[in-house]
């Protein structure tokens, strides 16, 4: 395979072929500058990981001309992490290999991978929180056995990167003191240190505040003037406009294309990433929307680290109504869908102002948690059905009364009547064709779809007024997806309020009665999913907004 | 890897794990120059061979329910309660005062007022770590062992300043009235057959049974449970399903006090007859065996209790019929908990491995 | 109270610190590699027993000998005492060893593997004196030179005679067993090993933060054990000042909770190794006062009843553990074994 070339053409599953990367995309179509002058900085050729039965990586080729940054974009799950890990040397590919500077080059531990040159940024800092900025730094790469010359070391060139590059941090603060911004500032200096020519970013920005991502940019393009070669992995398709010259797509795990980021529109970015599935028409009626059910102003929250996930959100929830909330995944739908499920943690802090049918429902303290919200009328499918929607090592029976254990149905005097409840979850199995039809099995036994079906089956028949629905068909096999929405529509049909969260356009798009897209915290965007375009979506879901509106 | 069976990992590990302990005390016994086959049998004759010995060892057995049940409930809901052996002595003091300052008509009010205020002291006195548990995270498994030892002293504190007789001696309380003591084995009609001579076991024994089986209804037929090992199993269920963090932690860890500090009612009250220092007598921590070995079930328990009930009361006859010091029942606790409790991951991956192989065996 | 009591219980202060000392710091360095280790009161167990077992048999045999070999020459070289030392050290690492197999290599339960070696020291260690000795558990009791015996500092006489400090020079710090010294130098060099190389650098890291050691190219595998040898030798250390210099002898859970009180000590100083001086003296004065409650008496113009002066420490690092007296932030990655993350 040629330098330049991009691996498996796009277009494989649903045909997606924008134009963009139709021209991009054929044997040296990306050709940028840089390589025509000495090897990429990095090639690779086939790489392929699997853990277990999942693979991660799949025949992974593509090639980083030096000085350049160089975006992979994917939604979460892609493979994007696990693909930069193996370059760091903390996985090993189970296949394929890898070329620095054009020679082949075995990264069997981090160390290699720092000779090599390579430096990481990995999404969760690996700093030691109570530890200097400069004992950080010279952490695994001190000059003796006694820390004084290293430390006077670091300093030195400490002050010099600072001057270079606009990297200033106090190299006497502890980290823990620091802001988030600075604290990657630390790890990007770590890799300087140690004399890194490559340098990898996994989501810098997930944490930062736009004007600290602003100066992480400015960084970056000041460290490719000076010939450093930059992989910049993200979600975040305004990121990858702005920042950098070529782009590579990622979609469960394969390698859908890679172009000139110039030659590249976000829109045709987003609908690359997230993909188009074989999706049957739903075949809904329109909705007939009644009155309001749920309201929400104002709805604000700042996690434990004082840093606002969710800002100012405003909604009203109608009954037999489908509100779909689009979005690239991190914008603050996992925390709207928090504060309504009653599920947030001890650190958080709402504010705002939340009402069922008029009445308030408490935000935070008694009243606020997951048992209150279902007594108030509010189902819950959560986004994450292995750690919050089911316990895994509990039988599907005993996961029929989670969150339900007050259900006079299932008591009988003062115990449990667990015979209630396996009969119950008997019958469910049989209504919604959960296989197999085992109550006694523990719920990892399941597989994806027929877990989501656990939980579905639980909230659905509830009956609750308004039901929260969260990434409905993550990881559900094509089958269950389509049954999965025609009960969603059907439960709609009753007349029941129903709120989605998806990060699957597509998903949103068929489904949703009205659109709300979010971006950094806010809702950007309401449209009528009749009179939009997936493009127009896809804009708003990386933050380009209509003036009018993103005031 | 695959996972193992579930029938390999309920019953063939902890099988390992003794087995592994058991050839390691064999090992000890070897290199003091004895026999181990000779300690094995003496330790059979000792404890199930004769009335007295299953005298002793059914009593050993009612105490290790006890705290074996304690450890199982905070188990369940993830936390680790060290702390049994202060409950228990806290247990034995809430006894005694009940034995010595309620004049009880009968023997059957008085062991309904003592197990009352057994498990009422057993639960105060973890009622402290499971707060600042629940609520300032402090980690429960230190401040119980700080509560161990502050019983201690609190107990050395009540026996010799306040509730030793005036003229006595000994760091002990009053002999209880005789109303206050309940029928021995061989003083109940019937079972006084099979144990003509005094015996330790008492009718503790079946408050013990009915401990084991309520517990069992508490974990897996009442609400209560249900939370308690959601909680303990997910925390992120328990805040989807509502199950409040701090209250499901103190109830269950109360529980657990309870428990431990019912143990009292079978020494302190069914034996002794009166509070002694250094009541509970390790059966605290024995607690900890139980309930790992028993693989925190109520019927696993119970087994286990069993179990080293016999160690315990083999033990002391190897102690007082050998060369071997009965400090080799502690020996065999000790090694029962390194294996099963510390190291059964060594275990399940080598028997990952021979599971991983079989098939192909079964091909070749 | 007169200055001559003061001088008594400060002297036994500084006796009865010093294995809470050693213990507390071989508890730090455990710690402070991620390690929990409730353990510390089993190793000063079995490296007591160790100790007083092989001085008293090297006094006892006037030749070694190994398959035939005359080994005589060897046993020559050290005294009993440095013999048994060196024995209850060995022992007090195979301990260490044992956690360090069940917590770091099979990911087992820090606290469970602590507290299972705690049992079986408490019970080997009688088992074995036992049978070696016959003595009730016990060993023989040491003298000559297989104990520690008291060193007397320079110029004791002379300095003894300037009021006030004198008496203070003579008969608190001079009169120890060399142990005592060592392990009050044991703190600076533990602080300086700890704050001032590399290694100490990495292996407070990886107490802290595991990945970022791994990410660094260093194993967290072979810094956790080397931390836990560490371990081994201070606890081997405590053990052997109980009962070869401390006391003349081994006798049955001699101990006594002295494990658990470090491991308070440790929390109270919040991991620190000067804090952990500080600490230790403070509980044991405490011990020592416990020893003398005439002394209390006399001071607060009523009886306090000894079990309580027992309880202090445990009652001070409840205290502590709650927050009310300073936070104690334990190492942040401590008691968790290290699995590396996807």
């Amino acid at each position: 395979m040629t330098t330049g070339n991009t691996g498996p053409a796009p277009g494989g599953p649903g045909g997606l072929n924008p134009p963009a990367f139709g021209q991009a995309s054929g044997p040296g179509g990306l050709t940028p500058p840089a390589s025509a002058h000495g090897q990429p900085a990095i090639e690779l050729r086939g790489i392929s990981k699997s853990f277990g039965a999942v693979r991660a990586n799949e025949d992974i080729s593509f090639s980083v001309p030096k000085g350049t940054i160089h975006g992979i974009i994917g939604e979460n799950g892609a493979g994007k992490s696990t693909l930069m890990s193996i370059l760091y040397g903390f996985y090993r590919a189970d296949q394929g290999e890898i070329l620095i500077h054009g020679l082949p080059t075995a990264l069997p531990d981090s160390q290699a991978a720092i000779r090599a040159g390579i430096g990481m940024v990995f999404q969760h800092f690996k700093l030691v929180q109570n530890f200097t900025v400069l004992e950080n730094i010279i952490l695994g790469a001190e000059d003796g056995p006694l820390l004084g010359r290293s430390l006077r070391r670091a300093r030195d060139s400490l002050t010099a990167l600072a001057r270079e590059y606009e990297l200033d941090v106090d190299p006497d603060a502890l980290v823990e003191d620091l802001s988030v911004g600075h604290q990657q500032r630390v790890e990007i200096l770590k890799a300087l240190y140690r004399n890194a020519d490559i340098l990898i970013l996994d989501e810098p920005t997930g944490v930062l505040t736009p004007a600290e991502a602003d100066h992480l940019f400015r960084i970056l393009r000041g460290l490719r003037d000076q010939g450093k070669t930059i992989l910049l992995i993200t979600h975040k398709l305004r990121e990858i406009m702005e920042t950098t010259d070529n782009v590579s797509v990622m979609r469960r795990g394969r390698l859908v294309g890679s172009v000139r980021t110039s030659e590249t529109s976000p829109a045709a970015l987003a609908e690359l990433m997230v993909g188009r599935k074989v999706l049957l028409e739903t075949g809904k009626a329109p909705a007939r929307p009644g009155p309001v059910l749920l309201s929400a102003e104002l709805l604000t929250l700042r996690d434990e680290h004082k840093v606002e996930r969710l800002k100012s959100v405003s909604l009203d929830l109608r009954a037999g109504e489908i509100l779909g909330i689009a979005g690239v995944a991190g914008n603050g739908q996992s925390e709207l869908l928090s504060i309504l499920g009653g599920m947030t943690r001890p650190g958080e802090k709402v504010t705002g102002r939340l009402t069922l049918g008029g009445h308030d429902l408490p935000l935070t303290g008694r009243g606020s948690d997951g048992k209150s919200r279902r007594e108030a009328g509010i189902g819950h499918v959560p986004e994450d059905r292995h750690h919050a929607g089911l316990i895994l090592d509990f039988t599907a029976w005993e996961n029929t009364a989670l969150g339900y254990d007050d259900d006079p149905a299932y008591q009988r005097g003062l115990l449990t009547d667990n015979q209630a409840i396996r009969d119950d979850t008997r019958r469910k199995m049989q209504v919604w064709d959960i296989r197999p039809p085992i109550h006694t099995l523990a719920a990892k036994s399941f597989s994806g779809g027929n877990q989501q079906k656990l939980v579905i089956a639980r909230e659905f028949e509830q009956d609750p007024a308004i039901l929260l629905i969260g990434q409905p068909t993550r990881g559900v096999d094509i089958g269950a997806i389509e049954f999965i929405h025609k009960q969603i529509i059907a439960l709609r049909d009753q007349g029941k309020a129903i709120l989605l969260i998806s990060v699957e356009l597509d998903e949103i798009m068929s489904l949703s009665d009205r659109i709300a897209v979010m971006f950094d915290g806010r809702i950007i965007g309401i449209r009528d999913p009749a009179t939009t375009s997936e493009s127009e979506i896809g804009c708003l879901m990386a933050g380009i907004a209509p003036t009018a509106e993103a005031s | 890897m695959r996972p193992l069976p579930k029938w390999a990992d309920l019953v063939l590990v902890p099988l390992i794990s003794l087995t592994l302990a058991a050839l390691v005390a064999a090992l000890v016994i070897l290199s003091i120059g004895e026999s181990p086959w000779f300690a094995l049998t003496t330790m059979v004759k000792g404890s199930l061979m004769t009335a007295s010995g299953w005298g002793h060892t059914l009593f050993y057995t009612t105490s290790f329910i006890f705290t074996g049940l304690a450890v199982t409930v905070a188990f369940h809901a993830g936390l680790f309660n060290i702390g049994g052996e202060g409950q228990a002595q806290l247990g034995g003091l809430g006894v005694a005062l009940a034995c010595l300052y309620i004049p009880w008509p009968h023997w059957t009010l008085a062991l309904l007022g003592a197990t009352i205020a057994a498990a009422a002291f057993g639960a105060a006195w973890i009622a402290i770590p499971a707060w600042l548990q629940a609520k300032r995270g402090s980690h429960i498994v230190i401040t119980t062992i700080m509560f161990n030892y502050i019983a201690a002293s609190l107990l050395m504190f009540m026996l010799v300043d306040v509730l030793r007789p005036i003229g006595s001696q000994d760091p002990s309380s009053a002999r209880f009235p005789p109303e206050a003591a309940l029928p021995r084995f061989n003083q109940i009609p019937g079972l006084d057959l099979l144990f003509p001579r005094t015996v330790p076991v008492n009718v503790t024994l079946f408050l013990a049974l009915a401990a084991a089986a309520l517990i069992w209804l508490l974990l897996w037929h009442s609400r209560t449970g249900f939370r308690i090992r959601a909680f303990g199993k997910s925390e992120g269920a328990a805040r989807y399903a509502g199950i409040g963090a701090v209250k499901t932690t103190m109830v269950a860890l109360l529980i657990s006090g309870a428990l431990a500090g019912l143990m009292s009612v079978n020494n302190v009250m069914g034996d002794a007859g009166r509070l002694l220092g250094n009541s509970a007598a390790g059966a605290g921590f024995i607690g900890i065996a139980v309930a790992l070995m028993g693989r925190n079930h109520p019927l696993g328990v119970v087994l286990a209790a069993f179990l080293f009930g016999f160690i315990f009361q083999g033990g002391s006859e190897l102690g007082f019929m050998t060369s071997i010091p009965i400090e080799m029942r502690v020996v065999i606790q000790g090694l029962v908990i390194l294996f099963t409790g510390a190291l059964d991951m060594m275990v399940r991956m080598g028997l990952e491995r021979v599971f991983v192989r079989l098939p192909q065996a079964k091909a070749a | 109270m007169d200055y001559a009591s003061v001088l008594q219980l400060l002297d036994s202060t500084v006796r009865l610190a010093t294995p809470l000392l050693l213990a507390c710091l071989a508890g730090l360095w455990s710690e402070r590699a991620g390690i929990f280790d409730i353990g510390l009161e089993g190793k000063m167990l079995i490296a007591a027993m160790t100790s007083a077992a092989i001085a008293a048999l090297t006094a006892a045999t006037p030749t070694w000998a190994l398959f035939g070999l005359d080994l005589t020459w060897a046993k020559a070289l050290f005294p009993p005492v440095i013999w048994g030392l060196i024995a209850g050290i060995l022992a007090s690492i195979v301990f260490a060893m044992i956690h360090g197999i069940a917590s770091i290599t099979f990911r087992g339960n820090q606290l469970i593997s602590g507290f299972a070696l705690n049992f079986i020291a408490a019970g080997l260690t009688v088992l074995i004196a036992q049978s070696i000795f016959g003595q009730g558990g016990r060993t023989p009791q040491l003298a000559g030179d297989a104990r520690f015996s008291p060193v007397t500092l320079p110029f004791t006489e002379t300095i003894r005679r300037i009021p006030g400090f004198g008496p203070f020079y003579a008969e608190v710090i001079s009169g120890h067993a060399i142990l005592v010294y060592l392990a009050f130098a044991i703190v600076p060099l533990t602080w300086g090993l700890m704050y001032r190389t590399r290694y100490g650098l990495r292996l407070r890291a990886v107490g802290e933060n595991p990945a970022a050691v791994d990410t660094a190219g260093i194993s967290v595998v072979r810094l956790r054990y080397s931390a836990l040898i560490i371990t081994g030798i201070l606890c081997g250390l405590a053990g052997a000042y109980m009962s070869t210099a401390l006391q003349a002898g081994f006798g049955r859970d001699m101990t006594a909770g002295r494990g658990y009180i470090a491991l308070a000590a440790l929390i109270f100083a919040k991991w620190r190794p000067v804090a952990a001086l500080w600490a230790c003296l403070l509980f044991g004065f405490f011990q020592a006062l416990a020893l003398r409650p005439d002394i209390v008496t006399a001071i607060v113009q009523f009886r306090v009843p000894g079990p309580i002066l027992d309880a202090l420490p445990y009652i001070l690092t409840v205290l502590v553990l709650a927050g009310f007296i300073g936070k104690a932030i334990p190492p942040r990655a401590g008691g968790e074994p290290y699995v590396k993350e996807r």
